[in-house]
């Protein structure tokens, strides 16, 4: 079996149902919230106090966590299919590590910031 | 499963390719590759065809040949996939300051800003809806349905609608 060492969950299986479990994940807060912003059309107070809500603080941090591991997954399927050998020739692996590190960097600090946000 | 064709059958489904597909010789040639590395003695069969036809490229060249819905349907999907991942940075900025003051809270609310500003904000909602919008239709397909051809074709075709409609009445909204 041929294994990446990049991937997130080691194995292609893994990677497929980890972006489909967070697919889930954000469907349902994308849909919570178009859904409290169109129909409940919150003023300052409440939304505030929606966010301090903890069942929302653990929904917004797993929908956080849902936009690194998905976007991860994601990123590097983009990565290993465009910046290749063949489309880039020599230096090619460099620039797909390069690109593979920046997107880590800017995910993580997604979630930090996010937290942050969130805990303000 | 090409290994299981005989020479025999698969040098019929060559003919038969050639004659439904005279203007996609790409494809031909491309499964003439794959009847060639499994099947020695269909190989001096092609090199035959080969030899009458030699000027046919090698490769798939996607840019050459009439791509169906679902191609750019799909590849739409990964294009507002890696414009989200930038979009995300806007989001949180969003959130922070709607949650920071009343006075941005209701400045956000009163859509507020230049029009760049606003642009922005629908370029990046508006992936995220076609996004979302054609993920859903992903994850269908997933649970197997709608598999077929015609299933994909379908489902891409409501897949712009509904995303052209929300992603209007979004701009609606924010102007
Ligand atoms: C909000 C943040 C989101 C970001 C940053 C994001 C980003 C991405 C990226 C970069 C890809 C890779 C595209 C590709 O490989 O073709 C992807 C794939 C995918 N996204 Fe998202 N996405 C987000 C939300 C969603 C939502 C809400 C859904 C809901 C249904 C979803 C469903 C999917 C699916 C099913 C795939 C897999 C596509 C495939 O396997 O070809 N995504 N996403």
């Amino acid at each position: 079996m041929v294994t990446s060492v990049t991937n997130l969950g080691r194995s292609g299986l893994s990677d497929w149902l980890i972006q489909r479990v967070s697919a889930v994940v954000l469907l349902a807060y994308v849909i919570f919230l178009s859904y409290v912003l169109l129909a409940c059309s919150p003023d300052y107070q409440e939304w505030k106090a929606l966010f301090e809500n903890t069942c929302m603080r653990i929904f917004s941090v797993a929908a956080l966590l849902a936009i690194a591991m998905h976007a991860w997954i994601g990123l590097w399927s983009v990565s290993t299919d465009y910046l290749t050998e063949r489309t880039l020739g020599g230096k090619a692996t460099l620039l797909r590590l390069s690109f593979q590190a920046i997107s880590a960097a800017v995910l993580f600090t997604y979630v930090v910031w996010g937290i942050q946000i969130l805990w303000s | 499963m090409f290994q299981k064709v005989s020479a025999y059958n698969s040098a019929r489904i060559l003919n038969l390719l050639k004659c439904f597909n005279s203007n996609n010789k790409q494809i031909i040639s491309c499964l003439e590759c794959l009847f060639t590395s499994f099947e020695p003695p269909l190989g001096a069969m092609t090199s035959v065809i080969k030899t009458v036809n030699d000027k046919r490229p090698v490769n798939l060249d996607i840019g050459s040949i009439d791509l169906p819905i679902t191609a750019y349907v799909s590849i739409l999907h990964r294009i507002s996939g890696v414009i989200l991942v930038a979009g995300v940075a806007v989001l949180l900025w969003i959130l922070d300051a709607s949650l920071s003051s009343e006075e941005s809270f209701n400045a956000i609310k009163a859509g507020a800003g230049s029009f760049l500003c606003k642009l922005i904000v629908w370029a990046v909602l508006s992936a995220l809806i076609y996004h979302t919008v054609a993920g859903v239709k992903h994850l269908i397909m997933d649970l197997g349905i709608g598999e077929s051809f015609e299933g994909g074709v379908a489902g891409s075709k409501i897949v712009i609608a509904v995303s052209v409609v929300l992603i209007a009445l979004l701009g609606v909204c924010i102007w």
